[in-house]
């Protein structure tokens, strides 16, 4: 099978050769030296240079027209060279001793070189360094391999991520999505606290394996969903409450609407279809709040349905509690709906009480005139 | 002499058919046109007419005759019956394959007696605007098959002006805004309550006739979430539209339940019964208090799918909503039959003239053929069929059948590869396409799309033991390879016409064309010519 000339076929990978390391040994995690030491002294094998290779092994069909460009040993080298691959080595590090500084700089090298896909073999760690390094510049995808991974950049298994690759490379995908990075701190992880950040958005290619079989010629359905709900909710915004919105490219499409800037990772506040306010804490929302109505618009995080307490702590329990259940407006679309699998959404606000007040059935608002009934669960619910 | 039957089993399991599909490069038939030639050649007016007459075709008012010829194919009567010869070989349809991967279609052996008797001249010659009392025959025939509707439904009336299942449902909503409105309720009640499960033209057809649309998904254990209904329903309640069983073969066990609540909640409750294939003489719409339920021909009814002429639904209803359902209606006056157009409160047409004759002749004699009895068997039959191929199919590494684990279903199984995906990289649809090389097939389900990698299954009375026997033999065959040389099936299929098509250009409007007209626009010779 050839590959035309129209499509790329540059890809890069670079491996986190510590990812994963903490997993298997109860660690919670692998970010930072210290951990790294301590996962190997409990016996940890790295699983970061097998995932890869597996991935590369899916590539074979398209060998001879792949230009692999990689960081040396065990960043990348290695892989190829187990797969028998050719490839282009870039950069030095100091093997046995490499760190997110590493990551970052083999991510700029690529972003200079201009590769079509950047592969990546990490965790949520590993997405969060290559966000801060290039941003959003390049079409990436992650080779599941971190212990922690509740970011949507990942790939559900190494074939997957290979044959999505593949796909991409040969221009069978030209679809992607923005899909999110999540942060969580692992030290207080580690003490049983989950404080999760939504840290920012990758590109990554967009297989909708859902219209397989092509009876349904869509393109984007994703996108045109978002475009009915925003629709919905600004034909029906009132007057008189604030808005206060959530994170997300879901609440994003109602301000575009609106021509709003919308702060992708952080909470705005809406009023009389203007920008009150951007990106607030909660001080600056409880004081926006002073006797006021308003409303919460928000949409749970993809592919795992955390509608409060990851990635918006800013509405935090006590504004949650003032806007008042009833004014809580959920927004998905059905592809994120699906892509639950029938697990509920979840809250996890820091405060037992107010995740149990808020669990039970929301009506989710997935479309113009379209609505489900959806169940929230807290955590440790079930 | 060699045994041939023992040749085709080894171990009492029949041995993979071996399959090579027809190719024929065949073009498209416009591209076969070829100027002046002619499939039939009317004989010129005989002069004495012209001389009685004149020109013929001047009698035709100037506004109704054609400025510019029509933009046919010019074909000889040979090439034409070729040209659809090699076309048909070149498929895999119902009459060719062991056809029970059209989940959620019913798809069935439509009897060729009945196919001949509905192509009977009585019938073709048929015109709609025909004077009823010379229509007294099939006006008959549809009062009758009517009373059959009702009898298995529990029912009042029936309309059989439907073109199809999604035209019954759409009628149905229609009518259940009728009701609101003729009860001064209108604005107020407009949300339809539907299940994740239910079929898409459910919500679908609810939303074309103005509603907004409320989904429900399944509780912890697979089934409709009786909950989530009881947090759904309040005044705005227009009603509920939903399957049972749902999509995925599961029956909603506290249906009766769900009527009640939207019923308190003042809404009415429409059966999608389109596929009523594992319920027929077992459970009746009116039992669970539905008002309203619909049947499709096309499935239940053995006649032929859309490809194989038009489909047909019939919608049902209690006698409080009889004088809304559509009009004319087929009535009889104890000495003749006939159309009664007097109906104030109608939604109207839906389409026009009074139901699909041909479909009602063949789904009124296959029921004839088969008695109340019969009918009561082809359900057992088509559960058995697919109970036995669920057990059958679990037996295949890295099938799954999600939700309600470890319960039966009624007439069709929606499976799940996942596991095998996860662990092979070879999806549901290539599961599917390498079936085909060895003449059978299905397709990966449609919306909604939560389970993952998947494939319905809808085995119907049609099928024998010895059909599934073989249909589950190939899967597990296919799957067996997907673990050994999973490129051998991602590549498939390799005994078909076409092989792979690229579905990239889908998502791009300017490379597809579903029609040669649409063709000529967007390629270059369109705007040349
Ligand atoms: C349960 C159910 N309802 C409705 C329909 C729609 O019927 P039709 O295709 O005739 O519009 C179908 C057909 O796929 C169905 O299976």
């Amino acid at each position: 099978m050839s590959i035309c000339a129209d499509h790329g076929r540059r890809l890069g990978l670079i491996v986190n050769p510590v990812a994963g390391l903490g997993g298997r040994v109860g660690l919670k995690g692998s970010d930072g030296a210290a951990i790294q030491q301590q996962a190997l002294r409990l016996g940890a094998v790295p699983q970061s240079l097998h995932r890869a290779a597996q991935v590369l092994e899916r590539l074979k069909p398209i060998k001879d027209e792949l230009m692999l460009y990689t960081y040396p040993a065990e960043m990348g080298e290695e892989a190829a060279k187990r797969c028998g691959l050719d490839h282009t080595v870039i950069g030095s590090i100091v093997a046995g001793q490499t760190t997110a500084a590493d990551t970052a700089r083999a991510a700029r090298e690529m972003q200079r070189l201009g590769v079509d896909l950047l592969l990546f073999a990490g965790g949520d760690g590993t997405a969060r360094d290559i966000i801060d390094a290039i941003d959003d510049t390049l079409l990436v995808l992650g080779i599941p391999t971190g212990v922690k991974m509740q970011s949507a950049v990942f790939a559900v298994s190494p074939i997957s991520a290979g044959d999505l690759t593949l796909a991409s490379l040969q221009g069978r995908i030209r679809r992607e999505r923005e899909a999110e990075v999540m942060d969580i701190d692992e030290d207080a992880l580690r003490q049983g606290i989950v404080t999760a950040k939504l840290y920012g958005y990758l590109r990554v290619p967009h297989e909708d394996r859902l219209v397989q079989g092509a009876k349904t010629p869509s393109s984007g359905r994703d996108k045109a969903a978002m475009e009915t709900i925003a629709l919905q909710i600004i034909d029906h915004m009132e007057d008189e409450p604030l808005y206060i919105v959530g994170p997300g490219t879901t609440t994003r499409a109602i301000l575009s609407k609106l021509g709003l800037d919308k702060t992708l990772i952080g909470v705005d506040v809406v009023w009389k279809d203007k920008l009150l306010a951007s990106d607030v804490n909660e001080a600056q929302l409880l004081n926006l709040l002073e006797g006021r109505t308003s409303r919460i618009i928000v949409t749970p995080i993809g592919g795992q349905g955390y509608l409060f307490g990851r990635g918006n702590q800013q509405i935090s329990p006590k504004i949650i509690k003032q806007v008042g259940k009833a004014n809580i407006i959920v927004v998905a679309t059905p592809e994120k709906m699906d892509a639950l699998r029938g697990r509920p959404f979840l809250v996890d606000t820091g405060d037992p009480e107010t995740d149990r007040w808020l669990s039970g059935y929301t009506r989710v608002v997935c479309g113009y005139g379209e609505y489900s009934i959806y169940k929230i669960s807290y955590a440790g619910e079930n | 002499m060699q045994s041939i039957t023992e040749k085709r089993y080894t171990d009492g399991r029949p041995n993979l058919r071996r399959f090579h599909q027809a190719k024929w490069d065949e073009p498209i038939i416009f591209e076969l046109s070829n100027p002046g030639e002619r499939g039939i050649l009317p004989p010129p007016i005989e002069d004495g007419i012209r001389d009685a007459v004149g020109d013929v075709a001047s009698a035709l008012p100037d506004m109704l005759r054609r400025k510019t010829p029509l933009d046919l194919p010019e074909m000889a009567q040979p090439q034409v019956v070729r040209h659809y010869m090699r076309l048909s070989q070149e498929n895999l349809g119902l009459d060719l394959n062991i056809d029970i991967g059209q989940g959620t279609c019913t798809m069935k052996y439509s009897p060729k007696i009945n196919e001949q008797l509905a192509r009977t001249p009585q019938i073709t010659e048929l015109h709609p605007l025909q004077p009823e009392e010379t229509v007294q025959g099939i006006l008959e025939i549809m009062y009758k098959f009517e009373q059959i509707l009702k009898e298995i439904s529990g029912l009042d009336r029936f309309s059989l002006q439907l073109g199809a299942g999604s035209a019954a449902i759409y009628a149905a909503a229609s009518i259940i805004r009728a009701y609101h409105a003729a009860r001064g309720d209108t604005g107020q009640r407009d949300e339809i309550i539907t299940t994740i499960f239910s079929h898409p033209s459910d919500a679908a057809c609810a939303k074309t006739a103005g509603f907004n649309v409320i989904t429900l998904y399944p509780d912890d254990d697979g089934y409709p979430d009786l909950n989530a209904l009881k947090e759904a329903v309040s005044e705005r309640t227009a009603g509920l539209m939903t399957a049972n069983p749902e999509d995925t073969g599961i029956f909603n066990p506290r249906i009766a339940e769900f009527v009640d609540v939207v019923h308190k909640a003042g809404g009415l409750c429409f059966y999608d019964q389109a596929n009523a294939n594992g319920v027929l003489g077992i459970t009746r719409a009116r039992k669970a208090g539905f008002d309203l339920c619909h049947f499709n021909l096309h499935k239940t009814f053995s006649t032929p799918h859309g490809c194989g002429g038009p489909g047909a639904g019939a919608l049902g209803v209690i006698e409080a909503l009889s004088p809304f359902l559509p009009t004319p209606v087929v009535a009889y006056a104890g000495n003749r039959y006939y159309l009664d157009h007097n109906r104030p409160q109608s939604i109207g047409k839906v389409r026009a003239f009074y139901g699909v004759a041909g479909n009602v002749l063949r789904a009124y004699a296959w029921v004839m053929s088969l008695g109340a009895e019969g009918l009561m068997e082809v359900s057992k039959t088509a559960v058995l069929n697919n109970n036995y191929l669920l057990k059958k199919m679990l037996e295949i590494p890295g099938v799954s059948a999600p939700y309600a684990k470890g319960k039966w279903r009624i007439e069709q199984v929606r499976y799940s590869w996942e596991k095998l995906c996860k662990e092979t990289g070879v999806h549901s649809e290539e599961i599917g396409l390498r079936a085909a090389d060895f003449g059978v097939h299905y397709w990966t389900s449609h919306h909604p799309f939560i389970v993952p990698e998947p494939c319905t299954l809808e085995p119907t009375e049609s099928f024998s033991k010895a059909d599934l026997d073989e249909y589950v033999e190939i899967l597990k065959h296919v799957a067996h390879e997907a673990y050994t040389d999973s490129d051998r099936v991602k590549t498939a299929p390799h005994n078909s016409t076409v092989h792979r098509t690229d579905q990239a250009p889908f998502d791009d409007p300017s490379q597809w064309a579903i029609t040669w007209r649409a063709y000529l626009k967007k390629t270059e010779r369109g705007k040349k010519g």
